[in-house]
């Protein structure tokens, strides 16, 4: 009962802000939404007991891209954005798709329900330390696409630093 | 009703926690700017607050009073709903980062498996809270001082988050009460093993929470007020508040992972059982100084006042003695681990607090160049070289069986030499600097 109060206040949250993000005018509110939105993805994230996953949403997404965003979006002039016309001419082509795509998803779960394993949850114990358990398959497991992405992430930062300055 | 009762229990001890910490802390922090202002008046050789009940004891609740009715000033031209929103998400940010921390083992909201890394993550979001309070005023000013906090803040989190890297390496868990528990079993707090990150982890703290000699953000000189420029009454309240729940978190941080958190000075040892009396006395000594000073005060209300204080430190001292007084077994001897747990880690907290105010009466203010340096070719630096040292000093111990005591020196030494380093070549590159600007 109370985890379903749960899940469905930060469902609803999330698609209301999601939705707020794409018609608000204001590019500031856009982006406040937009934390919102991942914030409540992040509380899901807490109650499928995903302790790790939520802090790595709150502390990336939320506090370390966001904050860029905010950044940029803020030394960026209002005006234009306000004036600017929200929808061109083919919103109503985007409108058909989406609809068309809502309903395939509501018939394949409808339909396919009895197929797919949806309503399976795990053991309740059975992930309990997840931090300690992500951290041991990504350096053991996982080690060589672990150490390939941070070598790539260290690159690009490089590049950044090299493209931005002019005098090293 | 029953099934009321069942359905609370697991969120009843938790809650009961959170409307403490919530109810307290405003409190709490006005006694805290008190105490800062009374630290700077005697290290400026003055007197500070001393009209408002004895030695101004009673200003925090006359401030907050008069923050309460002061008007609320909105600008004409601000974005308002952000203008509203954005202290409460400080506020709330600040005291959300509470939830994890362990005062006492009898004391915590929750014990998260994400312990440290939850009170780091969230508390890294009360920037938005700044930022968007900056921006939103539609002043040069405000948002002048936002972007200096949100660079700065982006900066010594790395430093910082580093730092605590070294500290969870020793501990091996990120739950807070593990960390603590750690540390009882190693006999040592982790300050010893890891000084370097210790110091690093100080230093950034301090940037972090925007105080002087790092408080640029608000630099009066240059900005009025910075981020809280528009501002007044009680929202900027609001900001002041999530300021100084901030450095109680950011103390708290540091008391957890490297002072020991709730243990006792030679927690294991038996021959210094004694200390357990010290609380105690601590407060029986402050009693004692109160009573002193009742016949001093000039107006009979504000002799009352006084009394009553020590009266309630009286009452204190009991509180923590009378566990060590009854016989072990009895529930109030249960509870002496709960009391003095809290007492010892609200007492480190203080000392901590204690210098971030002693540095802030000591130095000056940073260039913002300066800060900048320091953070990204000083402190990133170190702390990555204090992690790699403590990684090798657990391999020396762990796989080679070398003792604590030699592995950890030898690091810390190590660590120490690159930081001597780094310093000279900072020092260097800024003379070269100098002499390039003149001849320029």
């Amino acid at each position: 009962m109370l985890d379903q109060i749960v899940f469905y206040f930060f469902a609803v949250l999330a698609v209301i802000s999601a939705v707020m993000v794409v018609t608000r005018r204001n590019v500031v509110q856009s982006a406040i939404f937009l934390i919102t939105a991942l914030l409540a993805t992040a509380g899901i994230f807490l109650q499928l007991h995903a302790e790790f996953l939520f802090i790595v949403q709150v502390i990336l997404y939320a506090g370390g891209i966001m904050v860029l965003f905010v950044f940029v979006i803020m030394l960026v002039s209002l005006d234009v954005s306000l004036n600017q016309v929200q929808f061109n001419r083919q919103w109503w082509l985007g409108l058909l798709l989406a609809l068309v795509l809502g309903a395939q998803l509501t018939i394949a779960v409808a339909v396919g329900r009895a197929g797919l394993p949806l309503g399976e949850p795990a053991p309740a114990k059975m992930l309990e330390p997840s931090t300690q358990l992500v951290g041991r398959v990504l350096f053991s497991e996982y080690v060589l696409p672990f150490e390939i992405a941070s070598i790539l992430l260290l690159v690009a930062m490089i590049g950044a630093v090299v493209m931005a300055k002019k005098k090293i | 009703m029953h099934t009321l009762i069942e359905f609370a229990k697991p969120i009843l001890v938790p809650l009961i926690c959170a409307v403490v910490i919530v109810a307290v802390l405003p409190l709490v922090a006005g006694y805290i700017v008190l105490l800062e202002r009374k630290l700077m008046a005697d290290m400026q050789a003055r007197l500070g607050p001393m009209r408002v009940g004895p030695h101004g004891l009673l200003q925090p609740i006359a401030d907050a009073v008069k923050l309460l009715l002061k008007e609320d000033i909105i600008p004409e031209e601000a974005d308002k709903a952000i203008f509203w929103v954005a202290p409460l998400i400080s506020v709330t940010v600040a005291m959300l980062a509470m939830a994890a921390l362990a005062i006492g083992p009898w004391f915590q909201i929750a014990d998260l498996n994400i312990g440290l890394l939850f009170v780091m993550g969230i508390g890294a979001l009360g920037i938005f809270g700044i930022v968007l309070g900056g921006w939103s005023s539609n002043s040069h000013y405000s948002l002048l001082g936002a972007l200096r906090s949100a660079a700065q803040l982006v900066s010594y989190e790395t430093a910082a988050g580093m730092a605590i890297v070294g500290g969870l390496l020793l501990a091996g868990t990120l739950s807070t009460r593990e960390i603590i528990q750690t540390q009882d079993d190693y006999g040592v707090w982790f300050i010893f093993a890891a000084p370097v990150g210790f110091f690093i982890y100080a230093v950034a703290s301090i940037a972090e929470t925007n105080r002087a000699p790092f408080d640029l953000p608000e630099a009066e000189s240059e900005l009025v007020a910075g981020y809280m420029t528009e501002y007044s009454g009680f929202r900027w309240a609001l900001y002041f508040l999530a300021e100084y729940t901030n450095m109680v978190v950011v103390a708290s941080i540091a008391t957890t992972l490297f002072l020991g958190g709730w243990l006792r000075p030679f927690a294991g040892t038996k021959a210094f059982d004694f200390l357990d009396y010290l609380p105690s006395l601590l407060m029986l000594v402050f009693a004692g100084y109160c009573f002193y000073r009742v016949p001093k005060q000039p107006v009979k209300i504000q002799q009352a006042v006084l009394a009553a204080v020590g009266l309630l430190l009286i009452l204190l001292a009991g509180i923590l003695a009378a566990p060590l007084l009854v016989p072990a077994g009895s529930l109030v001897a249960d509870a002496k681990a709960g009391l003095h747990g809290a007492f010892w880690f609200l007492l480190k907290v203080g000392l901590y607090l204690y210098v971030f105010m002693w540095l802030r009466f000591t130095f000056p203010r940073y260039r913002f160049d300066q800060l900048m340096h320091l953070g990204w070719q000083f402190l990133v630096p170190l702390s990555i070289v204090n992690v790699m040292g403590i990684g090798l000093a657990l391999v020396l111990h762990r796989q080679w069986g070398w003792g604590h005591l030699p592995a950890f020196g030898l690091t810390t030494v190590l660590t120490l030499a690159v930081a001597g380093w780094l310093a000279w070549a900072g020092e260097k590159k800024e003379k070269q600097r100098a002499i390039v600007g003149e001849e320029a």
